[in-house]
């Protein structure tokens, strides 16, 4: 581990904040210290169970600087993003919690982004969202009262200016890391990087781009990007991800908004014996490509339904170059939590049916 | 055993049985007819910025008209107005803070996400929208518009603040007008 990476007074003791980082988050610290990052994404479980989220988050642990916490990814209704987030920093992952406009309105964005910042989270990603049309539910009614890049603006004045988006007084801001989504892969592509440029006038301190299977297309936007200087301003990660098979990639093209798969990545897949070693093999090129590229700070891993690949992906791609992520960190309130759970050994059990018959038994 | 009845499962079996299919069902109930006068609109920004100078100047010299008669007064004529030239030429929704001049002519208000700050990362390669296929994006169409005019490139760049809901209804034209009137004031005192 790295020396920085522990509190100077209590090696268990959460990180005080560097000069000049917003957030006392990992993901900020290895960023901004210049190594090649790599988050990766939770898929949400349809559940109430916390362990399900927990055993999800397990097979990252050690090899990832965040987790996505996605935000009913492509409209469809899975557990919230908050409480993801909530049950992650619990157990000491660093999530970055994903803020879709499409779900809540303004009022319901900012208590939430207070909330997450509570609950310890320190990476906020803000996106628009899918249309609802997309999604398990296309009658539901879509809000879209921000914009990914109104929110953007708001979290960093709730965070800089110390005020909701009203002008009324925070008491204490939420310090968090601010990210933004990126993709380089629709038109209108020569607005694409000035749309980067507006981003990150907004707040955006990181972005994490769309899944990138065409690289000559993403060296091009980072050219313009780096010529720019906008990877200076705002760290870039590149999105990858392996294709199950041929068919997933054709479906994912028509069905995904967004996605841009080229012909002769699927003509590929087609030609080869084991298609889904060969996705992993494909996915493992393009992160050894994309590492190359300049301005770019790391890669965004959507193993979707693929998530055990991950480790395996990040390690064989050598994009870690030999560094081990920290697996959990202490909590702002950790002190508090710890003597609750002491508490919690230590009291006598309350059952109910007992104490039911006892009062009864009082009267 | 029987399986469970949802509302979407009820939903989806009563739906298979009619005949009935709603022809261009668009969540945000855009009006049934073609883009043309839109798309032509945007084609011909630079002579719209020109025009909306001029107009907007026009305006603003009647500062001393609207305030004998009263903004409050003038404000239901104005609004009639713009409803219906805004409406035909942008398929304007009345947002009543209008942005037009920083998207390009095309108005943002007709995205299905509303959105105000750019094209999402949705847009079809064909360059249409995500949510209706068959509408060409608003934003796709935005900067097109934004390349042909003067200052359209530099005023796309401004991030415009999130839509403020209790001035739908109202005039665009009229607020700008007195806002431009009260700065022109402050500059003089």
């Amino acid at each position: 581990m790295n020396p920085v990476d522990t509190n100077p007074l209590d090696a268990g003791a959460p990180l005080d904040p560097l000069p000049g980082h917003s957030s006392r988050g990992r993901l900020e610290r290895v960023l901004r210290r210049g190594e090649f990052a790599v988050t990766s994404e939770l898929n949400p479980p349809d559940s109430a169970d916390p362990n399900e989220v927990y055993e999800r988050a397990s097979i990252f642990e050690g090899w990832v600087d965040g987790i996505n916490a996605v935000d009913a990814s492509g409209a469809n209704c899975h557990m919230s993003s908050v409480a993801i987030c909530a049950l992650l920093t619990r157990m000491g992952y660093a999530p970055i919690l994903q803020i879709a406009c499409r779900d809540k309105n303004r009022i319901a964005i900012q208590g939430d982004i207070l909330g997450a910042s509570a609950m310890g989270v320190q990476n906020i990603l803000c996106l628009t969202g899918d249309g609802v049309q997309a999604g398990d539910q296309p009658g539901a009614k879509p809000v879209f009262d921000l914009d990914c890049m109104s929110l953007l603006e708001t979290a960093r004045s709730m965070r800089d200016d110390e005020r909701f988006l009203s002008g009324r007084k925070i008491t204490y801001p939420p310090n968090v890391f601010l990210g933004a989504a990126i993709n380089p892969f629709a038109p209108p592509y020569d607005f694409r990087p000035m749309r980067l440029k507006k981003k990150i006038e907004a707040g955006a301190q990181f972005v994490q781009s769309q899944y990138c299977y065409d690289v000559p297309m993403f060296r091009e936007y980072m050219k313009r990007v780096v010529d720019m200087g906008l990877n200076e301003q705002c760290f870039i990660m590149a999105g990858v991800g392996p294709l199950a098979s041929a068919k997933t990639a054709r479906w994912m093209r028509s069905n995904v908004p967004g996605v841009h798969i080229p012909d002769h990545i699927i003509k590929r897949l087609e030609g080869a014996e084991k298609q889904k070693a060969e996705g992993k093999r494909l996915c493992i090129e393009i992160m050894q490509e994309i590492k190359e590229i300049e301005g770019v700070s790391g890669v965004h891993v959507m193993a979707y339904r693929q998530e055990e690949f991950v480790a395996e992906i990040v390690h064989d791609s050598g994009v870690l170059k030999g560094r081990q992520p920290w697996k959990r960190e202490p909590l702002a309130d950790s002190a508090i939590v710890a003597e609750r759970m002491e508490e919690l050994v230590d009291e006598q059990k309350q059952i109910p049916a007992e104490m039911a018959e006892n009062a009864a038994s009082n009267t | 055993m029987a399986r469970l009845e949802t509302w979407t499962s009820k939903l989806r079996r009563t739906n298979a049985k009619s005949d009935f299919q709603p022809a261009n069902v668009s969540p945000h109930r855009r009006k049934q007819r073609s883009f043309t006068i839109r798309l032509w609109v945007v084609r011909h920004a630079r002579f719209f910025e020109w025009f909306y100078e001029k107009f907007a100047n026009l305006f603003l010299f009647l500062h001393p008209f609207w305030k004998a008669v009263g903004y409050h007064r003038a404000e239901k004529p104005v609004t009639f107005v713009e409803r219906q030239v805004k409406g035909l030429l942008f398929d304007c929704r009345m947002c009543g803070q209008c942005a037009l001049s920083s998207t390009g002519m095309s108005c943002p208000m007709n995205c299905p996400k509303q959105l105000r700050n750019g094209p999402c990362g949705g847009v079809r390669a064909n360059g249409n929208c995500e949510v209706e296929p068959d509408m060409p994006c608003v934003w796709v169409q935005a900067w097109s518009g934004a390349s042909k005019m003067q200052t359209g490139t530099d005023k796309i760049m401004a991030v415009q603040k999130p839509v403020d809901q209790s001035l739908r209804e109202t005039s665009s034209w009229l607020r700008v007008t007195a806002e431009a009137a009260q700065e022109k004031e402050s500059v003089k005192s």
